[in-house]
């Protein structure tokens, strides 16, 4: 296999609702990874775009409409799909095509344009589910996530205070992104007395719906020396699904996470995550993920990842910080989007361009994670410099 | 009127490195006043599709095991498990799987959830009581998603006994709502 580089990401803002359609936003995110790695179209081979369910947009063939505004007409083009999986999978996707040989640079797109559906984008996840099983239950997403969050904390007896440090610190380190959508000074208090949702879930334990797109440049290694000195390498990627008979799992451990780490990890080299890795981007569309994700990742014993955040191990000054970008629950979650958002992070910090948002240790090995369909995809990046 | 978009304002490829990342981001945010119609153009559309979906070989018999009052699942001599819901074949063996098992109506709480929202992220007047069950008679921890009822909120736990609240015969349909929902089976 070939050595893969990163050379350069970009994204837009992320909001609630924005002007740009998703075509728009995917040439602005893309435009910007492209300027930041001195590059323009005629110089990428091939294009990987993600997206989540074509249903938040009502546009079939979604891939196809997005293919211009992510640079991809008239080349090789792929989109890729697993869900809120999806923003990690895209750069896992466009590492193969330039690690087989068959791409020297390969533009790897995010894009969610999520406030066209009405009332709400929850209405879409409605379809996400069985349909003789659980639709006519009147299944939501929140749901599923409330149930999970419910079995974590009973497994291993922890708090919903401890829980809600997690959007208190991550809602924090948004304050220093410029494109975050939801930057907070928050208390615990405040997540506490948050309007219920669907018990223990809260308003504040969870990240908004939004627009907005992220993008990077990916190359071989003789085109990335060409084009920087200070490449950043992807040095491991990994992929797993679990059944979609969610209800026949224990949601207190996502396995599949496990399994997707140890893949990435396996191909870094990797033993000892919890020393070896020295930051993380982990999914966090609701605060209880983080602690759940840290866990799969091995980067925190199960159910230990509440202690290490009392401690504030996981702060930008901590040992091991997590979400120093401000994460999903912060800077938002355009799905998709926010998934390429977590490795351009990894990307930015690992060069040392993260200005107020850089990490207070040095970094050299980061990693970026993202889960999603029904509670059974876990896809992980990890880059070095 | 159409409203102009924020202007884009990238700077020359100098400019780029070693500013903090992302620098100046591009995107135009809407204000609620302009998302409701006042000020930029909108295309609304309604659609709505129609499916009929046939339920299948194993949730087909599933069903028509609700209709009749009763709960089966499915059994792989493979790795001797009973799989609730039942499928045609076992994912883990890749194989057919054996025989029609009569499980309990019984189970417990996995997890469960006091849900304030519908589908739609409206609220709700009245909460709904969700739970993953596991059923008794199935392997362990296998179980499928439901209501639960004839109990108050702060009674319900992880790890409470349930038994099935089945629809009178007459007006059970084949349908995972035969079973109206699962109440408490023992002394609270
Ligand atoms: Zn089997």
């Amino acid at each position: 296999m070939r050595k893969v580089a990163v050379i350069g990401a970009g994204m837009t803002k992320f909001r609630h609702r924005m002007l740009e359609t998703g075509r728009e936003l995917s040439f602005e995110a893309s435009r910007a990874a492209l300027d930041s790695a001195r590059m323009d179209i005629k110089n990428v081979d091939s294009v990987v775009l993600g997206s989540a369910p074509d249903a938040f947009d009502g546009l079939h063939m979604k891939g196809e409409y997005l293919l211009d505004g992510a640079g991809g007409s008239g080349k090789p083009y792929t989109r890729v799909y697993v869900g809120g999986g999806t923003g990690v999978f895209i750069p896992a996707a466009a590492w193969w095509h330039v690690a087989s040989g068959v791409s020297d640079v390969v533009l790897a797109v995010g894009e969610e344009k999520m406030s066209p559906l009405q009332p709400h984008p929850q209405y879409a996840f409605w379809s996400i589910f069985d349909q003789f099983l659980e639709r006519p239950l009147g299944v939501t997403l929140l749901w599923i996530f409330s149930l999970e969050m419910r079995r974590y904390m009973s497994v291993y007896g922890i708090k919903e205070e401890d829980i809600a440090l997690v959007a208190v610190k991550n809602k924090g380190n948004a304050m220093d992104h410029p494109s975050a959508q939801l930057p907070m000074r928050i208390t615990v208090d405040d997540v506490m007395k948050s309007e219920p949702i669907c018990t223990p879930v809260k308003r504040l334990d969870v990240s908004p719906t939004s627009d907005g797109a992220a993008a990077l440049v990916l190359a071989s290694e003789d085109v990335a020396r060409k084009y920087t000195d200070d490449p950043v390498w992807i040095t491991g990627v990994g992929w797993n699904v679990d059944t979609t008979f969610w209800t026949n799992r224990d949601l207190c451990y996502p396995e599949y996470v496990e399994k997707a780490a140890m893949m990435a990890y396996k191909m870094a080299g990797i033993s000892n995550p919890r020393k070896e890795i020295d930051f993380a981007e982990v999914y966090d569309p609701f605060d209880y993920k983080e602690l759940h994700h840290m866990e799969g990742l091995q980067l925190a014993k199960r159910g230990e990842a509440p202690k290490m955040t009392r401690e504030g191990i996981t702060q930008r000054d901590g040992d091991l910080p997590i979400n120093p970008s401000g994460g999903l629950l912060g800077v938002g979650n355009p799905i998709a989007a926010a998934g390429v958002m977590k490795v351009a992070e990894l990307f930015w910090q690992l060069r040392g361009e993260a200005g107020r948002r850089q990490v207070k240790k040095p970094v050299h090995r980061g990693l970026a994670q993202a889960w999603g369909d029904l509670m059974q995809v876990g896809t992980v990046v990890i880059m070095e410099r | 009127m159409g409203r102009s978009h924020a202007g884009r304002n990238r700077g020359d490829y100098g400019e780029v490195m070693g500013m903090e990342n992302p620098s100046e981001p591009q995107g135009t945010a809407l204000t609620p006043d302009e998302w409701r119609g006042k000020e930029i153009f909108f295309r609304n559309f309604h659609t709505k599709f129609t499916y009929s979906w046939d339920t299948g070989v194993a949730i087909g018999h599933f069903l028509e095991a609700l209709k009749a009052g009763k709960i089966v699942g499915r059994s792989c001599s493979g790795c001797n498990r009973v799989l609730v819901p039942p499928r045609m074949f076992c994912e883990l063996c890749f194989r057919p799987t054996d025989d029609w098992i009569d499980v309990l109506d019984t189970g417990v709480v996995n997890t469960f959830s006091i849900s304030y929202v519908n589908n739609d992220a409206s609220r709700r007047e009245q909460p709904l009581f969700v739970a993953v069950i596991n059923i008794d008679g199935a392997s362990p921890g296998m179980g499928f998603l439901h209501l639960l009822g004839e109990v108050d909120a702060e009674q319900i736990h992880v790890g409470m006994k349930v038994r099935a609240k089945w629809k009178p015969a007459h007006e059970r349909t084949g349908a995972i709502t035969d079973i109206s929902y699962f109440k408490p089976s023992e002394e609270l």
